[in-house]
């Protein structure tokens, strides 16, 4: 050990300038949530101060469960996110699958195709992809998103997913088809499960874009039977703006379930960026 | 060679992602490109040629708005690549560092706020820096700079600058841990070879590790790049789709959507809209290749 690498004050400069930061990217979080329990007299009074038995208050929730229909919102997200990611994995790991395995002709040509949407946006197209979706009556369903987050997540995951493969032994697939088994079961019995982690980091990457996208909700699907948490938050508050109890419980209500997400995910997301999965 | 079967089991492998990926995103994209150049004119689609382009670059109803989201937009990207990405950079440096305590308790801390939806961020710090609420003002109180307060989003001086660094606030966690990636990779060899040399601290950061990981601060810089002009959430929520006050936090993405989608009085003008599509896409295609080739060729890359 180094005594030069161990001085201590600058360990203590070091630990003050990212706690400074930590409180930097903490607090508009925290002065949220905390206001979101007070009554309104004390959210303007003491804004800094933790709710206490006399400012404590639930009454901006109240307002959002009567008003608004998160419970709604919620599963709209839910299913959206969950779909999509499905198909993102499933899609995505066949194709990675085709690329890395087999030799065909076009083989890196259709690898560079599928990769080309990793650098452009798909929001480019959302013109057309809104007059497609008005002519097939697919506008104001949930389809509609599920279709376009896995179109939006499959570039990557294909990218990222056949990476993993290749490293996946050939004595193992061979032996797979010396005993006859099917290049199907191949994939689903023997590749898919040696590439989860890879899977999983695919889906923790598409998890958080398409829970918080605001733009393909609000232009795809804005119905009130069809609108995602995001946007439902964003309706919501747009219109309780002058109502500082009921904005700052649906802000609370709606960090809460990616909050969950992350606190459950965290290792994963963090492990998949530092493994070095999006270099 | 003997007459090969089709291998059908290679189409059937590739055909769902390819055809979703196509009819979803890859088609739509040129159609996008295609429907720029038509017009409509008593409900019926003619063909105008680049004529949509001249109006949007040349027409001053037009091109006024357009140049004003443009340079808005590379405001919005410079103030990205001064603030986030050496807060970034700096804060992955401080944590790569061996033997820090809490090192992963900072990560996961400072990584919050990238996970939370543009709408809980737009709204929060509306509220934060609300001059009604005065959370801003009596924070600034306490250290003695109340006179520097101003109601930031609704001053057209402030209101861009001070939307950027809400979103640097937001992003710094990304160009962060690709950084710190980038950084842990670096084999400790190196590091002690400088040591013996009486490398160590500040400069071996400087001389030894920022050469290294110039390759990762190339790929950070054309993700905001391409994040950035494709940005239009913070806005829309914190400013609306007329992305006031008078237009001056209005970006490319906040100009496409009220261009197609009309606002208020003004209808939708899908035509209008693709070609600003078609601008946005062209702009985006320039600095990916600038990237890939001016800059991801040229720069060196170290057998590590």
């Amino acid at each position: 050990m180094n005594k030069a690498r161990q001085n201590p004050l600058n360990t203590a400069a070091m630990h003050g300038a990212l706690i400074l930061y930590t409180l930097i990217a903490l607090f508009p979080v925290f002065v949220i949530i905390i206001n979101s329990f007070k009554t309104r007299r004390s959210i303007f009074r003491e804004p800094l101060a933790l709710p206490d038995a006399e400012s404590f208050s639930l009454i901006g929730y109240q307002t959002v469960m009567k008003q608004g229909d998160f419970f709604l919102y919620f599963q709209n997200s839910l299913i959206v996110t969950v779909v999509s990611l499905a198909f993102v994995l499933l899609f995505g790991a066949m194709a990675a699958f085709a690329l890395s395995e087999y030799k065909f002709k076009g083989n890196t040509l259709m690898g560079l195709y599928l990769a080309l949407g990793i650098m452009i946006p798909i929001r480019i197209g959302t013109v057309a992809i809104l007059e497609m979706m008005v002519a097939t009556g697919l506008v104001n369903t949930l389809w509609a998103l599920i279709l376009v987050y896995t179109a939006q997540g499959l570039p990557l995951a294909v990218f990222i997913l056949s990476e993993f493969m290749r490293q996946v032994s050939d004595d193992l697939k061979n032996a797979g088809r010396v005993d006859g088994l099917s290049e199907y079961t191949i994939f689903f019995r023997l590749v898919l499960p040696l590439v989860r982690p890879a899977m999983a980091t695919v889906a923790v990457f598409n998890m958080i874009p398409i829970w918080n996208d605001l733009w393909f909700p609000l232009i795809l699907a804005p119905a009130e039977e069809t609108k995602t948490l995001t946007l439902g938050s964003q309706v919501f508050i747009g219109q309780f703006v002058t109502d500082w109890n009921a904005v700052l419980s649906a802000l609370s209500m709606a960090i809460l379930p990616v909050l969950v997400l992350y606190v459950i995910f965290s290792r994963q997301l963090i492990r998949g960026i530092t493994s070095g999965a999006v270099k | 060679m003997q007459t090969r079967r089709i291998r059908w089991h290679i189409a059937v492998f590739l055909a769902p992602a390819v055809l979703v990926y196509t009819a979803v995103m890859i088609f739509p994209l040129f159609n996008t490109l295609r429907l720029a150049l038509f017009t409509e004119v008593d409900q019926t689609r003619i063909y105008v040629g680049l004529q949509n382009f001249r109006t949007l670059f040349f027409d001053p109803i037009w091109s006024e708005q357009f140049w004003n989201a443009l340079g808005n937009n590379f405001w919005f990207f410079l103030i990205h690549m001064l603030v986030q990405n050496p807060i970034g950079i700096a804060l992955a440096a401080l944590l790569s560092h061996p033997r820090l305590r809490f090192a992963a308790l900072y990560r996961s801390a400072i990584f919050i706020p990238t996970i939370l939806s543009f709408v809980i961020v737009g709204f929060a710090w509306k509220l934060i820096l609300s001059p009604l609420w005065g959370i801003a003002p009596s924070m600034l109180d306490a250290v003695g700079l109340k006179s520097l307060f101003a109601p930031w989003l609704g001053k057209e001086e402030y209101a861009l600058t001070t939307l950027a660094l809400v979103s640097v606030w937001q992003f710094v966690g990304i160009p962060m841990m690709l950084i710190y990636a980038a950084l842990l990779s670096i084999p400790e060899e190196i590091l002690e070879a400088g040591e013996i040399d009486g490398i160590t601290g500040a400069s071996a950061f400087w001389k030894i590790k920022l050469p290294l990981i110039i390759p990762s601060i190339g790929i950070i810089s054309i993700l905001t790049f391409v994040g950035n002009f494709n940005a239009f959430d913070l806005i829309y929520v914190s400013q609306g789709a007329l992305a006031g006050p008078d237009f001056s936090t209005d970006i490319l993405g906040t100009f496409m959507y009220r261009t197609f989608f009309g606002f208020q009085l003004q209808l939708g003008d899908p035509h209008m809209g693709s070609a600003i599509a078609g601008a946005m896409f062209a702009i985006i295609l320039i600095g990916v290749c600038i990237y890939l080739f001016g800059i991801q060729t040229r720069m060196r890359r170290y057998q590590l």
